[in-house]
This record gives structure tokens, C-alpha cells and sequence, in this order.
């Protein structure tokens, strides 16, 4: 899986796609790790909208990222999940930890 | 209970095999024409299931998952995965939602609440140093027909 960046201000955004398993979950948190710690955004993006599938890895992934970000003040943004990936994240509770917004509006407050 | 259909196969515990056992239930269940979501919950299903089998059961281990795909009278599919890895040593404890046995692995706990919430059965077999046999069924809505 490739990962593209923006970064504007204190703004990081990460566009993933293709397919979050535990397969690829270990180069991917290795790979967003290393952008979060070389430019330390108040916000980082998690742009799902080229995401096809994730399974319980995605979860693992954004939790272990939320537990990066938090303790500095920083917040995580989850957008534009496909339904099936929503209702992970709603079924793992994940509107607790970070903000689900699409690019039009935000489905979870 | 008669069997309509039926795919076996077996793959070594490598975590690339857990696209490949996606791809293989995906292919079972063309003739079934499930809907977007039934796909999607059982292709994350049985990432679950077989990603459980490769980093619980056979956790630095090397070794065999097999998974049994079987199309029910009642468009009913049946999914086993079978690992002969350590075994969950306290099935009631692996099952409660956030436990995990890797936390270091940013695993979040959540593969059984997942695989329970998108069938209608999941069972459970499993002893310490002998493997893990998970069975799922999940009844698929009514068929509808092709609109031409």
C-alpha cells in the first residue's frame, strides 16, 4: 500500500488505499509513525476514501495512533470511510477517539 | 445437512494469505450474488478468522490454516478455519471485546465482537497445544433477480 501526504500548517494528512489488513497494518504504522514524529501536526488526517477493505487491524492502527496524538494534545480525523469500513468503526467505537467526517459533511459529532 | 456447494483449502500461515483466503470466499460466493454489505461483512469475517490463526495460533510458529467454505440449503454459508496452533488457552476471555493476547502489535481486540456481529452462529473449538477450529454460519438474503 501507498501512502500519498499533505501537510499544510499543522496539518498532516495521510491518504491510504487498497486494503487495511494485518498483513500490511505493520508497514503502515511504521510509515505514518515516522511522518507524525518528523513533523509533529496537532492534526493528523486519516483519508480512508481510497480504502476498499479493513478488518480489526484498521482499528488496532488507528487506536495505536490515537494513543500517539492524544497524550500530546493533538487530535485524529478520520475521513471519508466507505459504509462498510463506517460501521467498523462504529461498531469499535472509534467516534470516542477521533472525528468521522466526510468531505461534505460530518456524519458523527 | 445436505451441502450445495463446497471449497476446502489450506495455506501456510503467512500473513499475504490473508488477502488470498478474502479472494477465495469472494469467488465462493459469485453464484450466491450476495449484497455489497453481505460481501464486505463476510470478507472481513473471515480476515478475522484466518488472521487470528496466524497471530495467535501460530505465533512464531510456523504451520497450516485451513479454511472450509460450504453453501447450505437456505443460502446459509458455513466458513471453518482451522489452525493446529497453541490453542486459546481461555476461549470466554479471548471472545471479551479489546482483549488481546498482542497489544504490542497494535492489535485491538476486536476480531471476535466483529465475527460475531456480522453472523448468525460463531462457534468456538479449541485446545491448548493442539489448534483452534472457529465455525460461522450466516443465512444470506432472499436472492433478488437480475433487473435487466
Amino acid at each position: 500500500m501507498q501512502i500519498f501526504y499533505d501537510a499544510s500548517a499543522d496539518t498532516l494528512t495521510a491518504a491510504l488505499s487498497g486494503e487495511i489488513d494485518h498483513h500490511c497494518a505493520g508497514s503502515l504504522r511504521a510509515e505514518i509513525d515516522a511522518a507524525l514524529y518528523a513533523r509533529t501536526p496537532k492534526i493528523l488526517v486519516l483519508d480512508f476514501s481510497g480504502v476498499s477493505f479493513m478488518d480489526s487491524s484498521g482499528i488496532g492502527l488507528i487506536m495505536g495512533r490515537y494513543k500517539i496524538l492524544h497524550p500530546l494534545g493533538g487530535e485524529l480525523i478520520l475521513q471519508d470511510p466507505a459504509p462498510h469500513i463506517s460501521r467498523i468503526l462504529r461498531l469499535a467505537g472509534m467516534e470516542r477517539l477521533a472525528r468521522i467526517r466526510t468531505s461534505r459533511k460530518e456524519v458523527v459529532s | 445437512m445436505k451441502i450445495l456447494n463446497e471449497f476446502r483449502c489450506s495455506f501456510p500461515a503467512n500473513s499475504a494469505n490473508e488477502a488470498l483466503a478474502r479472494a477465495a470466499l469472494s469467488a465462493f460466493l459469485i453464484p450466491a450474488d450476495p449484497t455489497a454489505q453481505e460481501l464486505a461483512d463476510l470478507r472481513t469475517v473471515i480476515s478475522e478468522a484466518v488472521t487470528n490463526a496466524i497471530v495467535h495460533g501460530y505465533r512464531d510458529t510456523e504451520g497450516e490454516v485451513a479454511v472450509c467454505l460450504r453453501m447450505l440449503p437456505g443460502r446459509v454459508l458455513y466458513i471453518r478455519v482451522a489452525d493446529k496452533g497453541c490453542g486459546i488457552p481461555d476461549v470466554a476471555k479471548a471472545m471479551e471485546p479489546l482483549y488481546t493476547s498482542a497489544p504490542e502489535e497494535d492489535r485491538a481486540g476486536l476480531g471476535f465482537a466483529i465475527m460475531q456481529t456480522f453472523t448468525d452462529s460463531l462457534h468456538v473449538r479449541s485446545r491448548r497445544g493442539q489448534g483452534t477450529v472457529l465455525t460461522m454460519r450466516r443465512r444470506l438474503g432472499v436472492q433478488h433477480e437480475n433487473e435487466a
